[in-house]
């Protein structure tokens, strides 16, 4: 394992946006109580939570980066990371679109991302150039009269400490793994949602609705509650590839659904993965989990995962309440030299609990992609159910696949399934179509994406069109 | 492309695959309105004349040339032919899952008029065409909206190349061994289809083992092809003669 390369990127990367006379908002490289200190005073946190970053800060010291996954990891300089710098302040950010890499901006017509959303998306440091606020502000005043709160996690501490107080990492302590430890003693930013008892949320919830939502940097957090009896629907990230340099990202996603309540979350991940040579590409290092803490609650995780260097997730549900149900579906690919861990965990602790697990992965180039997943029936779940079907799709010779099913039973009455299989895009495949007058490109996404289907159609209608143009994109030259 | 010129012509065919010569010297012409049936012992080169029409990758031209509609067919690629109106109807249809059969009809007709310039075809009317061929298929509408061949039995999978074929109405179809695996009622069906395609603008180049087929598709002429290239050719009586006779006094003449 070389340790080269990704040190001189992180160190390159972070110096390069960095103000030689130390701005007020931007703190040097390196992570010591001081720097958690200063990122709670600079957010005029309440004492609990300094408090509570400390306490993770050192809790953090006494753990180690998890190496269980199925991935070449470059090390990484924690040291030599800034772990606070004001959004909007970016020096080096591009002046207008004219100063964008022309190739990230080709990508974003492929899309069909809007032309105003394109120099927004390219991180452009013009406040107005997008004009969507009217749009945010119809929004607004929507969920307000559902009594539906939404805002970024910084507001939520000002505006809510309460709710904080009460729910922020009982679904992932700090103690959970190194990630989460780090997060939780630095994260900068993120989103907060509350929605109140019997509250059907009157809309998707997006981050591209939220102002700010992308400046919240490498360590976001979010946190969901679905009060007893409501139902929300939660959109993240963008479909746009975000050009961020920065390596590391270490995210936490808490939800919680109570009696009767239902979360749905969905995910396009499509942060920079690297050249083609494998050079650059976000470390993506994520805690995600739910706990469906009420009787017949829902939570269901829906990720396409098309970016990242690296992805080391695995979003899960712990099954507390009695007949709740998690689901998890998952469509992740792999191109060049990208590297996927991922899967999901369902711990069943109540009774008839249910769950689903879908997961396709998709190899291409040299990428490699493996499903590691986890059921665990408890001796409380007495008629638990779980299926799992994973498959893989492999297009050319370089690329790897693997799955990781672990399962563990511990009451009789329960129910596990697994099915599994591993397939190539064949060559017959693809003639049949060129042979129906199909060009190429067009008939690998045809099959790529009946592949995905059964995960494709978990997602929000308007996102699944674009998850279909993201998986052409991010598999561009795989085949031919 | 004038009056005179043929719609197929292969002069000189020589070509190999997997390391192996398959065709030695194969020469064939199919006129406008014609349909030609290809007959002969397993291994002569029939799927592999198919194959190389159609422009499979792996099949390395040796020797001769191919004119379809008086342009060079050998050097374009396997979805150009497709467009210029090449339908090759295969021996084992691949199933495709999750991609639905009409999205595929529908990709197809598209990629076919956007190289011809016209618009993308209108939904509603396509739809009805679509649904117009499948009755003449006897095909129940809800292959439409299954996985391309996920699924089909044999005989399903063979009547879904007819419907894609009747859809996207080609200038020459080559049917690989359609009538293998079908039942008799089946068989009648697919005959069907194929001769309603049947017009004096186009040409169908059968490939088959049975005599049968051709009691219901009857063709202008008969080749037998043995050794890789054509034997013998001859009206619809050469077939039943081969049917009495087998192909052995062929080869023997040959």
């Amino acid at each position: 394992m070389s340790t080269e390369p990704i040190d001189a990127l992180l160190g390159k990367s972070y110096r390069h946006g960095f103000i030689t006379d130390i701005d007020s908002d931007t703190l040097p490289p390196g992570l010591d109580e001081d720097v958690v200190r200063f990122i709670s005073r600079k957010k005029r946190e309440p004492a609990f939570m300094t408090e509570w970053r400390l306490k993770a800060y050192r809790h953090w010291l006494t753990m180690r980066e998890p190496h269980w996954a199925k991935l070449r990891v470059n090390k990484i300089d924690y040291q030599s990371i800034s772990y606070f710098s004001a959004p909007k302040r970016d020096p080096n950010a591009p002046k207008s679109l004219a100063e964008v890499d022309p190739k990230l901006l080709a990508t974003y017509e492929k899309l069909g991302v809007p032309l105003h959303e394109r120099a927004r998306l390219a991180g452009v440091a013009v406040d107005a150039v997008f004009d969507s606020v009217s749009v945010a502000t119809t929004f607004k005043e929507r969920l307000a009269e559902a009594g539906v709160i939404f805002c970024s996690f910084s507001d939520a501490v000002q505006n809510h400490p309460a709710l904080i107080e009460k729910y922020l990492g009982t679904v992932v302590p700090h103690t959970d793994n190194f990630f989460a430890g780090l997060n939780a003693a630095v994260f900068s930013d993120g989103s907060f949602v509350y929605v109140p008892p019997g509250v059907r949320c009157p809309m998707e919830l997006s981050t591209y609705f939220r102002i700010n939502a992308k400046n919240t940097g490498q360590f976001e957090r979010t946190l969901i509650i679905a009060a007893p009896g409501s139902h929300v629907s939660y959109l993240e990230g963008c479909t746009a590839p975000m050009r961020d340099e920065n390596q590391l990202h270490a995210a936490v996603v808490e939800l919680i659904a109570e009696d009767d309540a239902e979360i749905k979350y969905s995910t396009v991940q499509n942060w920079y993965p690297g050249d083609e040579n494998g050079l650059g590409g976000i470390y993506n290092f994520v805690t995600k989990r739910g706990e469906c803490r009420g009787r017949n609650s829902k939570i269901a995780w829906t990720q396409v995962e098309t970016g990242s260097a690296i992805t080391w997730k695995y979003p899960s549900c712990v099954l507390r309440g009695e007949n709740s149900v998690g689901e998890f579906y998952s469509v992740a690919t792999t191109n060049n030299y990208q590297q996927a861990d991922t899967g999901t965990k369902m711990i069943h602790i109540g009774a008839n609990t249910k769950s689903t697990i879908v997961s396709k992965g998709i190899s291409a180039g040299h990428g490699q992609n493996s499903y590691r997943g986890l059921v665990k029936i408890l001796p409380s779940a007495h008629g638990a159910r779980n299926f799992t079907q994973c498959d893989s799709l492999l297009m050319g010779p370089n690329c790897g696949a693997h799955t990781f099913p672990y399962i563990e039973t511990r009451n009789p009455s329960a129910t596990v399934e697994h099915e599994a299989s591993t397939s190539k895009i064949s060559e017959d495949q693809l003639f049949y179509c060129l042979q129906r007058g199909i060009e190429e490109e067009d008939a690998v996404n045809m099959i790529v994406n009946g592949f995905c289907k059964s995960v494709l159609k978990e997602l929000p209608m308007e996102f699944a069109v674009e998850a279909q143009n993201l998986l052409a994109v991010s598999l561009e030259g795989a085949v031919g | 492309m004038t009056a005179a010129t043929p719609l197929l012509e292969i002069s000189n065919l020589s070509a190999k695959v997997g390391g192996k010569n398959v065709l030695h010297g194969l020469s064939l012409t199919v006129n406008a309105g014609e349909v030609h049936a290809i007959m002969g012992p397993n291994g002569s080169g029939k799927s592999t004349l198919a194959y190389v029409l159609a422009g499979r990758p792996g099949y390395e031209i040796t020797g001769g040339g191919v004119k379809f509609q008086g342009r060079d067919l050998l050097t374009m690629e396997p979805e150009e032919r497709a467009r210029a109106g090449m339908f090759l109807g295969f021996q084992y249809p691949v199933e495709i899952p999750g991609v639905n059969n009409v999205y595929l009809l529908k990709a197809a007709v598209n990629a076919k008029r956007k190289a011809t310039g016209q618009p993308e075809v209108d939904a509603y009317e396509f739809l009805q065409l679509v649904r117009g061929k499948m009755k003449l298929m006897q095909m129940d509408e809800s292959f439409l909206s299954r996985g391309v061949n996920e699924g089909f039995s044999g005989g399903e999978k063979k009547r879904n190349e007819i419907l894609q074929m009747l859809v996207l109405e080609p200038a020459l179809a080559v049917l690989d061994e359609t009538d293998s695996g079908l039942d008799i009622d089946a068989l009648k069906v697919v005959a069907r289809g194929v001769n309603s395609l049947r017009a004096a603008d186009r040409g169908v180049l059968l490939i088959t083992h049975y005599q049968r087929l051709l009691d219901h598709i009857v063709p202008d002429q008969v080749h037998v092809l043995a050794r890789g290239r054509i034997a013998r050719s001859g009206d619809k009586s050469l077939a039943h003669e081969l049917e009495k006779r087998g192909y052995d006094w062929v080869l023997e003449v040959a």
